[in-house]
């Protein structure tokens, strides 16, 4: 198809061709072409459908404040809905869709919707869904959602990636206008770090889309030169394609960069778009102001447009909306479009002039418009064959970023807008017609006198000259002649009969009228409706416009994809991994690994014809209990203390005593939360007079600390105590079973005979001359060791003990294994270190010590803690050796109903034991102290199972503690 | 002689030199780590000066030989050498400041890389908050680079050295592939 409608002149590379479809048909446009403009240049004026009335509409705007022109570009997982024809950049093999209607663009089956709009006024939702009740769940609820929402998304996963990112500059500079380019010229020139960003592809803003000179050039030219001699300052940092979406806490905006958006693929490597955090120590928001249609009947038909956009077209992207042009304004701006227009050899029929005592009425057009009815002073009509009527109604300045700290802004009867208030972000100045200054000499002006206020500097900028006209507007917000519906949202329909029966009904406040009318909704959030509803608004409650006031101004400015949102955190790098210094041995012995936390952890080690997880369990487990097993525990917390008073500091966050600890010497700790609650628990071993080694469970290594840091640097800033976290440092691995001795005396230098490295012992020791440590201490209830290298030598330890274990059989065991042992023990871990339980519940009360005082202790003494029935660490085993057990079953006596009221307690870890031949479970049981022997069931009736079961100690193994002492 | 093989962060047993682009990461093995902090009420500059230890003040980093330091909290820094020489770093710090420093082996608590490239702060830019640009030679800090707390220290315009913790070197690292391949 031939651009029909494209016409001299303009900012578009002509010499290239881009080829593009839209609903499938080809078209052709120009580098510097939007997918609106190349539209428009080939004829195409119907775009989209209306939300709610399916209503046939074409692009009201040349910017990001379109309501109605919302498309899906490409297809799969490149599919990105509702994005705006008027700033998606025009690339060769452009793909897109309307979307919001079916079958087709031109005859849309909900455009029924039109016809029955006397029953989708505003709040019918809440009118019509009332009765019967139960059918909103089940039957309007997924109606309306079906019917809701405007474009869809492929549900594949998006290819491409994006990223984050962090900026610093001296000045961000919000736009890049004639105020936003003065402003960075200036703090450029003097040497400052700037950053100047725009959501256009191309800087200049107004400038590009005007006709009037700057200096001796035109304002495009003037913008064009401007912008290189920025480009040569290597202390400005340009960023084009670039929307500043929010201002934030201490000079913080945040902005998105579409990087590739512009490209049929992002190149390789390349991100789609970037998510910036911008810290700056000055900002300038230059963003420019959005022109606002006037409301009349049938005011939304494809041809429509604002004014200021229509010329845009022209004069940007040498485009004529149509062939037979009308111009409807309440202000002169509007009567440059006429001008313009006609300069472009583009017909202009009609110039209504409200201030005249003209309006236009009523439109007609089907798909597309084709003539306007146009009522004049006298009262008299005439009907004006029309197929472009360019709307002005006046100019609004973009306070949204100024407003995003609550401030509200203020209204300026001269412009009839708001303006800046005077309490926005701290640090953000505000210039060019976003303060409400509309010439492009006064955009100039104060462009270069923010920057030099925001920085401080010294003399003044020499200045172009520029038109400095004065505004002229009476203001006209809906033309009360005809009976018909007159937008005000086109985007969400809202109506200007909308707003009087959000009044009628009572809801005047604009915030209540935003949500009753949803006016100002979704994705262009109001920017071309919302002042003209509160004025509407005001007109109806005979109170002032800035008595009723605006909503409130949120981020982000335009949409955001939520990829941008998302970054590199999504699928496997949602988050880094860690692994552990035998990771590469066990994968390579085909283990299977299991997250905790960010670890991967070896949860067991297959052997040749295991078929089933439990066959390899189980044989680490017999053959750990059998003769020795070893288990990569480095991920266990280790935290190095030391100082003067690092025994009384350990004597604080635990509850029993260390200061009293032997040098050499290791001893299980248990560390409670302030209201006395278990918070973590481990081994501590004494290295030194003043030094200690902390272990803490792997999922409270870094909880732990920072409580360990708490409490040094704001607790107790006195004492002398050190804090280093040594998790990474140290390669750790249990040796466990009864030649877990003979093992490891083959490789380590010194003895380690019980008499010389007793139960609980802890030193410095080598291997082959290598300095590492020692630790005698059991979680398996065997004889045990934890035997610590430097890191990078952990992979060679582990290979060198299974070596020299060969003659022990010694194995490598997961944590399926350590579980099922220290269930076998007895031992409490993360079921029973609930965050609910108590030392007393877990049978450990004697170690909370009365004798100093420690984070906890008191609390833990509260009466209801202390009850000596309260839940008690038991363990259950069922009665027939079959029997199954889940954990999460609840203790019931037997004949008792399955109820609350009964509740004895719950079964917290289960496992199969192949030592005892059955399964077991630890569990908190009421009173469980004085009910061992006794025999009850566990019920689960979630899973609807139910096993009798002993109540027995909870030590399956050992219950003396030989084995360990051996 | 210890008679075990060392193995990096990258699960190798020789430290890994990777380009992307202009940039280039180097994984260095050979520098052995410790912490060092004052005791309550010691004064270390004296015991530093004759160790020949530099105890910079906060945010920087200091060389000197064989030992180089930086700050990483008040009153406690992290101390480097070079591994061949000082493999038991602890107990040469140990050795020289007794009971007034609390030392800790920190040496296989991080993975190290050094990046090199001409504007650096293009990449760093997508990794961290930090300034880059503007921070002053020598100017080391903490950071996080992919949810990973980490220390980096500027080199001059073209390096930085981070501290990224070890048991994550293969995360870091390739957070700073796709930077690196995003940014240059």
């Amino acid at each position: 198809m031939s651009q029909s409608h494209r016409i001299d002149g303009g900012q578009i590379d002509r010499s290239k061709t881009l080829r593009f479809t839209f609903d499938g048909l080809p078209y052709q446009g120009h580098p510097g072409d939007t997918l609106a403009s190349a539209l428009l240049a080939n004829g195409v004026r119907l775009m989209g459908r209306s939300f709610k009335y399916h209503r046939p509409r074409g692009p009201l705007s040349s910017g990001s404040e379109e309501p109605n022109a919302l498309v899906e570009l490409r297809s799969g997982g490149r599919q990105e809905p509702n994005t705006r024809a008027t700033v998606a950049e025009l690339f060769d093999g452009l793909a897109a869709n309307s979307q919001n209607r079916w079958p087709s663009l031109r005859f849309d089956a909900l455009a029924i919707n039109d016809r029955l709009n006397a029953f989708f006024a505003a709040g019918f939702y809440y009118k019509t869904f009332m009765w019967p009740k139960s059918f909103w769940e089940k039957l309007y609820e997924p109606i309306i959602r079906r019917a809701a929402g405007l474009g869809s998304v492929s549900r594949e996963e998006d290819p491409d990636s994006y990223d984050k990112g962090f900026l610093h500059c001296d000045l961000l500079v919000i736009g890049a206008g004639p105020a936003g380019l003065m402003a960075a010229l200036t703090a450029g020139r003097a040497g400052k770090r700037v950053i100047l960003a725009d959501e256009d592809f191309a800087f200049g803003g107004r400038l590009n889309a005007e006709t009037y000179a700057v200096g001796q050039a035109s304002g495009a030219d003037w913008a064009a030169a401007t912008v290189a001699e920025l480009s040569s300052m290597p202390n400005v940092r340009l960023m084009a394609r670039t929307t500043v979406l929010g201002a934030f806490d201490h000079g913080i905006y945040s902005a998105v960069e579409r990087v590739s958006d512009h490209l049929a693929v992002p190149a390789v490597g390349k991100p789609r778009q970037v998510l910036w955090r911008i810290y700056s120590q000055r900002a300038i928001l230059c963003g420019g102001a959005t022109e606002r249609p006037i409301a009349f009947e049938n005011n939304d038909r494809p041809g429509i447009m604002l004014a200021g956009s229509l010329r845009a077209y022209a004069n940007r992207w040498g485009v004529k909306a149509g062939e037979r042009v009308a111009v409807f304004t309440n202000n002169d701006d509007g009567l440059r479009t006429a001008a313009d227009l006609t300069a472009k050899g583009v017909e202009v029929v009609a110039v209504i002039d409200s201030r005249q005592g003209d309006e236009v009425i009523d439109t007609s057009g089907r798909l597309g418009l084709k003539s306007i009815t146009v009522r004049d002073r006298e009262g008299g009509t005439r009907e004006v064959r029309v197929d472009a009527l360019g709307v002005s109604g006046g100019w609004n300045p973009n306070v949204n970023i100024h407003s995003h700290h609550r401030s509200r802004p203020v209204w300026d009867a001269t412009i009839a807008a708001f303006v800046p208030g005077a309490d926005g972000p701290p640090g953000l100045l505000v210039a060019g017609s976003a303060a409400g200054v509309m010439s492009t000499h006064g955009a100039l002006r104060t462009g270069r006198d923010a920057a030099i206020a925001a920085l401080g500097l010294t003399g003044r900028a020499d200045m172009p000259e520029a038109e400095d006209a004065p505004i002229s507007i009476t203001p006209l917000w809906h033309v009360t002649h005809g009976k018909g519906r007159a937008w005000i949202d086109q985007q969400n329909d809202v109506t200007v009969k909308d707003i009087k029966l959000a009044e009628q009904e009572n809801f005047t406040s604009v915030e209540h009228m935003k949500r009753y009318t949803t006016l100002g909704m979704a994705t262009d959030q109001g920017k071309t409706g919302n002042v003209i509803g509160l004025a509407i608004m005001a007109e109806l409650t005979g109170r002032s416009i800035p008595e009723t006031g605006t909503t409130m101004y949120r981020p982000p400015y335009t949409p955001v994809a939520l990829g941008a949102l998302a970054g590199r955190s999504r699928g496997k790098e949602f988050k880094p991994y860690r692994l552990t210094p035998s990771h590469h041995w066990a994968a390579e012995q085909g283990a299977t690994f299991v997250e905790v936390g960010n670890w991967l952890r070896t949860q067991w080690v297959p052997k040749a014809g295991e078929t089933e997880w439990r066959q390899s369990v189980d044989r680490e487990v017999l053959a750990t209990r059998k003769s020795v097993g070893i288990c990569d525990v480095t991920t266990l917390g280790k935290i190095d203390i030391q100082g003067t008073d690092a025994g009384a500091f350990l004597d604080r966050v635990y509850a029993n005593t260390f200061s009293t600890l032997p040098v050499g010497k290791c001893r299980y700790g248990l560390m409670l939360r302030e209201d006395g609650i278990v918070f973590d628990d481990g081994t501590t071993a004494r290295m030194g007079e003043h030094e200690y080694v902390m272990t803490t469970t792997t999922a409270n290594a870094v909880t732990v600390f920072r409580h360990l840091e708490f409490c040094r640097q704001c607790l107790w800033p006195d004492m002398d105590v050190q804090l280093i976290s040594t998790t990474e440092a140290w390669a750790q691995f249990s040796v466990a079973g009864p030649n877990a001795r003979k093992l490891l005396q083959k490789v380590v230098d010194q003895d380690i005979s019980d008499a010389a490295f007793p139960y609980m012992g802890a030193g410095n020791i080598t291997v082959g001359g290598l300095r590492a440590r020692l630790f005698r201490i059991s979680f398996s209830g065997e004889l045990a060791y934890e035997i610590a290298v430097p890191t990078r030598y952990g992979d060679a330890l582990l290979r060198r003990l299974m070596e020299q274990g060969a003659e022990f059989d010694a194995i490598v065991y997961g944590t399926e294994a350590l579980g099922v042992m220290r269930i076998e023990k007895g031992h409490v871990a993360g079921g029973e270190l609930n965050g609910q339980s108590t030392a007393l519940n877990m049978g450990l009360g004697k170690m909370v010590s009365k004798k100093k005082d420690s984070i906890g202790m008191v609390l833990s003494q509260r009466e209801g803690l202390t009850d000596p029935n309260g839940y008690r660490l038991v363990g259950a085993r069922p009665v027939d050796p079959k029997g199954k057990l889940t954990a999460g079953s609840h203790f019931l006596e037997i004949g008792a109903a399955p109820v609350a009221a009964n509740d004895g307690g719950w079964l917290s870890s289960k496992v199969y034991s192949p030592h005892v031949g059955s399964d077991i479970a630890l569990g908190y049981l009421k009173g469980g102290d004085q009910k061992i022997g006794q025999r009850m069931r566990a019920v689960n009736l979630v899973g609807g199972t139910e096993t009798l079961v002993d109540i027995v100690s909870p030590h399956f193994v050992d219950p003396e503690g030989e084995r360990l002492r051996g | 002689m210890v008679d075990l093989r060392a193995m990096t962060a990258l699960g190798a047993h020789e430290p890994a030199v990777l380009t992307v682009g202009p940039l280039t990461i180097t994984e260095r093995f050979d520098i052995a780590l410790a912490s060092l902090a004052v005791r309550r009420g010691q004064d270390l500059t004296g015991a530093a000066r004759a160790a020949g230890v530099p105890l910079p003040g906060p945010a920087q980093y200091q060389a000197r030989a064989p030992y180089s330091a930086f700050w990483v909290t008040p009153e406690m820094w992290l101390v480097e050498a070079p591994f061949a020489s000082h493999e038991e770093i602890a107990v040469h710090l140990k050795a020289a400041f007794g009971d007034a420093a609390s030392v800790t082996e920190q040496t296989d608590a991080w993975v190290i890389f050094d990046l090199t490239a001409p504007d650096l702060a293009l990449v760093l830019e997508r990794l961290c908050n930090v300034d880059f640009r503007a921070a002053p030679e020598g100017y080391a800090t903490r950071t996080v680079i992919d949810h990973l707390g980490c220390y980096l220290v500027k080199h001059g315009a073209g390096m930085a050295r981070v501290y990224g913790p070890r048991s994550s070197a293969q995360s870091l690292l390739h957070a700073v592939e796709v930077a690196a391949a995003s940014a240059l």
